[in-house]
């Protein structure tokens, strides 16, 4: 019996395609569980033959990261799209973890309400955003995914059934295992079910813009971040090398109140700041239009608040074209595959000295085992790290050495 | 140091011979008089004295304690203030009791990069104190947040009146400086938000000492809003503080509080307090809006004509600082007022889905009469966070129990509506028992995964938060193994 026949017993399966193929590598089956059961039998299954797996949401992340060392089966989410609950009187909804984050907000938006995470790549499910821990403008004014996810249900590596949190936002029973299931590139478990605190549209929206010289980002950035016009989202872009700086805020809420915070905002940003959509803070730097660039890698770039607009010089006399959160220390690039291993030695230091961190998200057609992507030596607690990964996958079937330090 | 022999498990007067010397005398307590004042923390209905106390004014001096501990596997329990509610810095009687309440070096307050630098037995209040002049603040505010400690506040998660809009303590610490169970000295987290790796930042913050003892913390700062405006709302009874609670948030409002009192809670605090709040209300509703001006002049308007629509009978505003300060006196008084209405009383802390609130007060109300307990409510109602204050007279025979069992009854009550056994106090040594009715066995071992991983011998606040702890596995080694990829001959990683 094939391998694609057992699986089939217990879940929909599929023949790979190309596109499912990780960084070069072609799993042997893509598995399609419809609910939490089928994920934990899929599992049992996997764990008991020792194969390796990975898991798939959209697909719009999965060269992020290391290579996976094994592959053998694809756990794919799609199927688990289901609103479960959404109590809006609660500010609150429960998820299966393959929806996608923009089915997702049309529901939510039938009773003016949203979850603030922005879909900077665009199809991403929200397992896929909260695994990567994805985030974009707006985490300025709620955080990251971390801060929005109060429950959660994940089968482990073995198939064992799990929940942490609840659905109510207030919640200190046990340890918060959402936090740390956020961002951990599917190397714990399998999430199938979440749910988020939720937010209400506000009435009124509007992005005020201004471009300045690299040299003179500060001023701007710094009025606006120390002012009290609260604002959703502080956003700088620049395209590497000598051209102006853009610096885009948003503000969001009553009519009156966005009017007359813009109209503060304009005067903080200075001479020729004015309304603007600002589409592109919506995307990562490093995508075209339609198709990710291949000619640049995807790196993800921290630091201290104060050193944002150092850092945008700093990539700007390196070529590096840099996009990101100036109210959060988050910033993203797209750095030039020329040199590539010197530039981020080189930002990653710069990061390091000024609070941050940097990873290599992305690397097309490059050898990503010839990059220190995650910046391993750096990270403080990797010990420990190796044994939450020890226990929850104790075998290593889980997104085999996708991680820091090869977890 | 002196080692353990074979497998046995060591005393803590080993760890006091392991420590004379390298600590002062003075930070080594063992005296039994001395050691009696340590033997509870807030919630004085359990009591434990310690073998030891060891007053840390440095943290290597947490570092020494917890490596000798480590080498006789002797529990430690770490203490901040020792102001929580469910006993989670209740001592081990044979164990050593680590008090951080005099690492209190603010160590940088930034204004710039919206950051402050502490040390754990620094209080909650100081960093806003510190942080003001520069228009800058610490959100999370516990109702005792002017002698609890920030060591505290991040064991335990703390929230407090003001995280229905700015989170709780996890959502504010960035970088925390630990040492672990096993004696190492690790920093989790940076500076900046999303560190490489796991996020034990978030795992550490609310695990209730059980993982280790926080010696640095790196917290967020917050600016100090435009406006203020505090609403005192009188209602007939608590249904129609409810009703206008919903319609708030309905209306696409996040006020940075929404709290209720009943009658009787009102009673209490005026008692206490003398607060003065509107003659004859069946309940009380506090809303704050903070935030840029107009948005707050809106907001302000549409919760006041939401008030009168369900029934309010006194709206009073507060503008300024001082009658701020005059409104959250009651409330922030509230449970030691009950005091002056009640020789004993037991506070509980549970959470309901907001929606279900008027159910679950209802219901409340019939479990009070039918056991003959009277119960007095405050609570945060814009997160549906309830705070019950049983009241009984510990000298009656049989009332002890009663109450006892009405705030079991709560709980149960709770976790009926898909609440939680605890919104801010935590499990501590009070809820373990409650776990199993929230988790299931599988949920409970999958989170005690973490702890294996930070304190393998399960020497840090045993028996706190979960009521069987897990058997940890076999240790891995510092290297399990060559790393796959390295195996296969493509990448040197380490």
């Amino acid at each position: 019996m094939s391998l694609l026949d057992e699986l089939g017993a217990l879940c929909e399966v599929r023949e790979p395609w190309p596109g499912d193929l990780v960084d070069g590598l072609r799993p042997q089956v893509v598995a399609r569980p419809a609910s939490t059961a089928e994920t934990s039998e899929v599992m049992r299954f996997c764990h008991e033959r020792g194969l390796a797996v990975t898991v798939r949401g959209g697909g719009t992340k999965q060269t992020w990261g290391m290579p996976p060392a094994r592959l053998d089966v694809i756990v794919e989410t799609l199927r688990m799209d289901q609103v479960v609950e959404h109590a809006h009187g609660d500010l609150i909804a429960t998820v299966g973890t393959g929806l996608r984050l923009a089915d997702l907000d049309r529901v939510l938006r039938e009773n003016g309400q949203q979850l603030i995470i922005d879909d900077l790549v665009g199809g991403s499910t929200i397992g896929g955003a909260v695994a990567t821990n994805q985030s974009g403008p707006r985490r300025m004014a709620v955080g990251a995914a971390r801060d929005l996810l109060i429950g959660v249900t994940v089968v482990r590596a073995d198939g064992t059934v799990a929940k942490s949190g609840g659905k109510v936002v207030k919640n200190v029973a046990g340890y918060d295992l959402c936090k740390l299931l956020t961002g951990s590139f599917g190397t714990l478990g399998v999430l199938t079910e979440v749910t988020f605190r939720l937010h209400p549209v506000t009435a009124a929206s509007q992005w005020v813009s201004v471009d300045v010289d690299p040299g003179e980002l500060a001023g701007p950035v710094e009025r606006v971040l120390h002012s009290q016009l609260v604002p959703t989202a502080l956003e700088v872009d620049h395209a590497g090398g000598t051209g102006p700086v853009r610096v885009a805020a948003l503000f969001t809420g009553t009519e009156e109140g966005v009017a007359s915070r813009v109209t503060a905002a304009k005067e903080l940003l200075g001479a020729g700041a004015g309304e603007t959509d600002a589409t592109w803070t919506g995307r990562f730097p490093w995508l075209g239009d339609d198709e990710p660039s291949t000619d640049v890698a995807a790196l993800k770039l921290t630091c201290q608040l104060s050193s944002v607009p150092a850092l945008v010089q700093e990539t700007a006399r390196r070529g590096v074209a840099v996009r990101g959160s100036a109210g959060a220390g988050v910033l993203y690039a797209a750095a030039p595959m020329t040199d590539l291993a010197d530039t981020v030695a080189g930002l990653r230091g710069w990061c390091l000295r000024h609070g941050g961190s940097l990873v290599v998200l992305d690397a097309p057609g490059t050898d990503k085992t010839t990059l220190d992507v995650w910046g391993s030596d750096s990270v403080g607690g990797l010990e420990i790290m190796r044994r939450v990964k020890h226990e929850f996958d104790p075998t290593g079937v889980l997104s085999v050495g996708r991680f820091v330090g090869g977890i | 140091m002196s080692q353990p022999q074979g497998d046995t498990a060591g005393t803590a007067a080993d760890v006091l011979e392991d420590l004379r010397g390298h600590l002062p005398e003075e930070c080594l307590i063992t005296d039994p008089t001395r050691l009696a004042a340590y033997d509870c923390d807030g919630l004085a209905a359990y009591r434990v004295q310690p073998a030891l106390v060891v007053l840390t004014d440095t943290p290597e001096y947490v570092r020494r304690a917890v490596q000798a501990c480590a080498a006789h596997r002797v529990p430690f329990v770490a203490r901040g203030s020792g102001t929580g509610l469910s006993g989670g810095a209740l001592p081990h009687a044979d164990g050593v009791l680590l008090v951080t309440s005099r690492l209190r070096t603010l160590h940088e307050i930034s204004a710039a990069d919206q950051r402050a630098v502490v040390d754990p037995g620094v209080i909650n209040l100081q960093v806003s104190k510190a942080a003001n002049p520069e228009g800058y603040y610490f959100a999370p505010d516990p109702s005792s947040q002017q002698i609890c400690s920030i060591g505290g506040n991040v064991a335990e998660n703390s929230g407090g009146a003001h995280c229905l809009k700015y989170g709780f303590t996890a959502n504010h610490v960035l970088a925390l400086d630990v040492v672990t169970p096993e004696g190492e000295e690790v920093t989790l987290g940076t500076r900046a938000p999303d560190a490489p790796g796991y996020d034990l930042v978030g795992a550490f913050v609310g695990s209730e000492g059980t993982l280790g003892v926080a010696t640095g913390v790196t917290v967020r700062l917050v600016r100090l809003p435009q406006e203020v405006r505090t609403i005192l709302a009188g209602f007939e009874d608590t249904d129609q503080a409810g009703a206008a609670t919903s319609a708030i948030i309905a209306s696409g409002i996040v006020p940075a509080a929404i709290e209720i009192m009943d009658a009787l809670a009102i009673e209490a605090a005026e008692a206490a307090v003398s607060c003065g709040y509107p003659e004859g209300a069946g309940a009380v509703l506090v809303v704050e809006l903070d935030g840029p001006a107009q948005e707050v002049a809106h907001e302000f308007d549409a919760v006041e004509q939401i008030c009168h629509t369900e029934g309010c009978f006194e709206l009073r505003v507060a503008t300024d600082a001082a009658d701020r300060a005059a409104i959250w006196k009651g409330r922030k008084s509230a449970f030691a007022a009950v005091g002056r209405i009640s020789p004993d009383y037991i506070v509980q802390d549970g959470v309901v889905p907001r929606t279900a609130l008027p159910q679950v007060l209802r219901r409340m109300t019939e479990i009070s009469a039918e056991k003959g307990v009277r119960v007095a409510n405050v609570f945060h109602a814009g997160d549906g966070n309830l705070h019950p204050l049983v009241l009984f007279d510990g000298s009656v025979e049989g009332e002890t129990e009663r109450a006892e069992e009405v705030s079991g009854a709560i709980l149960d009550l709770c976790l009926e509506h898909g609440g939680s056994i605890t919104g801010e106090h935590g499990v501590g040594a009070d809820k373990a028992k409650h776990m199993p009715k929230m988790f299931t066995a599988d949920d409970l071992d999958t989170q005690q995964m973490v702890r294996c991983a930070f304190d393998p011998d399960g020497i840090a606040n045993p028996g706190k938060v979960y009521p069987t702890p897990r058997l940890c596995g076999e240790r891995p080694g510092r290297h399990t193994g060559p790393h796959p990829l390295q195996a296969q001959g493509l990448a040197e990683i380490f």
